[in-house]
């Protein structure tokens, strides 16, 4: 077979269609994104006499890392087991609290006001990194594990609250109907024909949530929450590199174990 | 009706199930206990919270706007943190989800490399990092575009590192029997499949990115973090307020984008 | 001209799945395979185009020895083979065009890939094959808008577009309706008599085999136990290539005698 024949027809052409195929759209994006990328670039003070140096003190934190030092492994310790207790107990304050603020955010639950008022909470919950929260709190309430269960606590109602909401709002109506009809309160609706229904997400969201809070417990010592976070940052902040590069090692021990772990679970339940 | 639920509810105590119910319920209970007993509390300050905290809200209204200027230009600033990063993570992360994904990786030895990236990177939280990256490069923006890149490489890495796991390997063998070279069927079986997720990936991390991205300035690396922590330490209660509020509409802003973004592309 | 003499595949340790295989495709005829699951068939068609490794043996291709290419050679060797594919194997999110391209790949300079830069004759070829199977007005159509028949039709292109010296088809139908699949052999027969083209078909229906192909290759166990015309498919052939267990193949290895083509 040849693959030049002859044909009378000049060659036909063909063109991928562009992505997007407004031509002004496409070139306005392209070029917009281009200048902004140039702009947002040239705000960065770039000062390469100070990255140069910093490779030193690279080389230097490194140098000080290695090997890690674990002979104050008790301190580690208490940091460590005072992060688990801050995740237990914002985990079971944070689901507790999160029951209601779901069931006033569920639209086919709430009336309208209360439903507002419940999103409200849950958005600002979500908006705030934990870190934030933790510094407001640690100035309100004081250096230490209080200020951190706060935060998670909150953390906690940003994320099961508005999973537990989506969970509500899609539940199998048919049941709730059936009791309601049968004359029943209002409370006991709800804990007959809604509380069976959402119970395997709730369990599941809470393995997750305690997995998550152990995580942010290490972050938001690092402004003064409590827990191992806290731990390092004084390490950090003394110098001690090797100690801090053992809590580092530790923390994601830790971190591998726990997921590992909650994953299992969740899937034995879900 | 109403039987049936209540037969339901009645299975759910009996035989095994009953005694796991049981047994969760009392390592709740213990956990708890231990945790309230033995944890490091003041318990008058605790007591003592509630009224600290109105007190602090008290402080915070009205909120004080003059330094609306600073706090845009610091809103500015952290967008830019996250956008900048997320752009360098994405292009890093390709070659890292290529060798950590089990069907593509070139052999054993760059398979476990890549995991390790991941795993090295996707457990060390930011701010860890950004604690890191100022001690080297000294406070500043730098800092926290590299503390941001080094976590968004590992969790961009994964999931697209999936994305090419699960991908129909059929095309790919189709376009092997045509003799193109290994290059071109990546461009032309594999690409094409994960570019939905990568999209995906990429904007969501960018999400995510602007929440981290204010906290940075807390450790010293840049963003509206750093105005946040000075106002604090000044205690200008009022002006921390305005912060809270820039911060709120920034996230919100960003997540309105970000869904709008993903309807757009896939 | 393909000549595979000695050909052996095993799996692992296991028992081979060819065994010692000789067959011989002489230019410009359709060969239909035919054989219960598992006997081996597309492992064979593999063999030859490398997909899957054969253990040991010989397989010539225009006088090319294929077992022993590497790498470059290997896909230089590769690119004169077209296959298709049961599952037609396009990929979904690409156009018709770019799938049908992606038969030139070994040809073309890797820019010209990645900016879909394809040259002049690639283009015009596509669309004269495209017009030859009638898929012409889909060039700029993804993949996985089309019918099964469409696809498949797009999958005959790509291989064709390779500009093959064999084309290999491993259940090309087996995925579409009646009339489709009646309407692709039909296209393979011709193709392969406009073209010259030597065909190899792996299929389980054993009347468009005998409809639209000169000869079978009936295989059981990993060994050719029939070879002829469709005519001489009886239906003593037909129960000793679709029946029995892997004892009494050798009860009937005298049917090889028949493979003196
Ligand atoms: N990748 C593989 N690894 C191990 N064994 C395999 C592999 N591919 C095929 N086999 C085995 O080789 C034997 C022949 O398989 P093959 O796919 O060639 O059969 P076939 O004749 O094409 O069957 P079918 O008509 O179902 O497509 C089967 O027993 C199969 O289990
Ligand atoms: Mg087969």
């Amino acid at each position: 077979m040849s693959s030049n024949t002859t044909t009378a027809t000049t060659p036909r052409q063909w063109r991928k269609a562009p992505f997007i195929a407004n031509p002004w759209l496409r070139w306005g994006l392209l070029i917009g994104f281009a200048i902004y990328a140039a702009w947002a670039i040239t705000t960065l003070p770039f000062d390469w006499a100070r990255i140069s140096e910093g490779m030193e003190r690279a080389a230097r934190i490194f140098g000080g890392a290695f090997p890690p030092n674990f002979d104050r492994g008790g301190l580690l310790l208490k940091g460590f087991l005072e992060s688990l207790q801050i995740a237990i107990l914002s985990t079971l304050l944070g689901l507790a609290l999160s029951v209601p603020i779901a069931f006033m955010a569920a639209r086919n639950i709430a009336p309208l006001p209360i439903y507002l008022l419940g999103r409200i909470l849950i958005i600002v919950a979500r908006s705030f990194h934990p870190v934030i929260v933790a510094i407001l709190f640690v100035k309100a309430v004081g250096f230490g594990p209080v200020a951190g269960i706060l935060t998670l606590t909150i953390y906690s109602i940003g994320f099961v609250a508005k999973m537990l909401a989506e969970r509500i709002e899609e539940i199998d109506w048919g049941q709730v109907e059936a009791l309601r009809s049968t004359g029943t309160g209002t409370f006991t609706v709800l804990q007959f024909g809604v509380l069976p229904q959402i119970m395997p997400r709730q369990i599941g969201l809470s393995i997750y949530q305690l997995d998550s809070n152990l995580r942010a417990s290490a972050v938001v010592g690092i402004v003064g929450a409590g827990g191992i976070g806290s731990t390092l940052m004084n390490a950090f902040g003394r110098y001690d590199y090797d100690f801090a590069l053992a809590i580092t090692l530790v923390i994601i021990a830790v971190i591998l174990v726990s997921e590992a772990i909650s994953g299992r679970i969740r899937k034995n339940i879900w | 009706m109403k039987q049936s639920v209540a037969d339901r509810a009645w299975s759910r105590h009996t035989g095994r199930q009953r005694w796991v119910r049981f047994a969760s319920l009392l390592a709740v209970a213990a956990a708890a206990g231990w945790s309230l007993t033995s944890i490091d509390i003041i318990w008058p300050w605790v007591w003592d919270a509630p009224a600290q905290i109105g007190d602090l809200f008290k402080r915070m209204v009205p909120p004080d706007v003059s330094a609306i200027r600073a706090i845009t230009w610091a809103l500015i600033e952290t967008l830019n943190i996250a956008t900048i990063a997320t752009f360098f993570a994405v292009f890093l992360s390709l070659p890292v989800a290529y060798i950590s994904a089990q069907n593509t990786t070139p052999n054993r030895a760059t398979l476990w490399l890549g995991r390790f990236i991941l795993v090295s990177s996707r457990s060390v939280n930011t701010l860890i990092w950004a604690l890191l990256f100022v001690a080297i490069f000294g406070p500043g923006v730098l800092a926290g575009i590299v503390a941001i890149m080094f976590r968004s490489l590992g969790f961009l890495g994964k999931l697209m590192g999936e994305a090419i796991e699960e991908i129909d390997r059929r095309p790919v063998e189709a376009l092997e029997a045509t003799g193109a070279s290994r290059a071109k069927v990546i461009l032309y079986a594999i690409v094409p499949q994960v570019v939905p997720t990568f999209f995906a990936v990429s904007i969501l991390r960018w999400d995510i990115n602007l929440r981290e991205s204010t906290v940075l300035g807390l450790v010293g690396a840049g963003g509206i973090g750093v105005i946040l922590q000075g106002a604090i330490d000044m205690l200008d209660w009022r002006t921390v307020a305005t912060i809270l509020l820039a911060i709120i509409v920034l996230v919100i802003a960003g997540e309105a984008l970000a869904a709008w973004l993903r309807k757009k592309v896939i | 001209m393909l000549r595979i003499s000695r050909l052996v595949k095993r799996y692992g340790n296991g028992e081979p799945v060819l065994k010692d295989l000789d067959l011989e495709v002489p230019g410009e005829s359709v060969v239909s395979i035919i054989g219960a699951s598992g006997a081996g068939k597309s492992t064979l068609l593999r063999c030859i185009n490398r997909l899957v490794e054969p253990t040991s043996g010989s397989i010539l291709l225009n006088d090319l020895e294929l077992t022993t290419l590497k790498r470059e050679n290997l896909r230089k060797a590769r690119r004169r083979i077209g296959m298709i594919f049961q599952g037609f194997n396009l990929v979904d999110r690409l156009t018709v065009m770019e799938n049908v391209q992606c038969g030139r790949l070994g040809y073309i300079p890797y820019w010209r890939a990645a900016l879909r830069r394809y040259p002049a004759e690639d283009i015009e070829r596509a669309f004269q094959l495209m017009e030859r199977v009638g898929i012409a007005h889909y060039a700029n159509k993804r993949a996985d808008e089309l019918s099964g028949g469409e696809r498949q039709r797009v999958g005959v292109v790509r291989a064709l577009m390779q500009d093959p010296d064999i084309l290999l088809a491993d259940e090309p139908t087996a995925s579409l309706d009646p009339v489709t699949s009646r309407q692709i052999m039909e296209l393979l027969q011709r193709l392969a008599n406009e073209l010259h083209l030597p065909v190899l078909i792996n299929i389980h229906n054993v009347s468009e085999a005998k409809e639209f192909t000169q000869r079978i290759v009936g295989m059981r166990f990993g060994r050719i136990i029939f070879d002829g015309k469709p005519d001489d498919l009886d239906q003593d052939a037909m129960d000793s290539v679709y029946s029995g267990t892997s004892e009494d193949k050798k009860a009937s290895a005298p049917d090889t005698d028949k493979v003196a083509t």
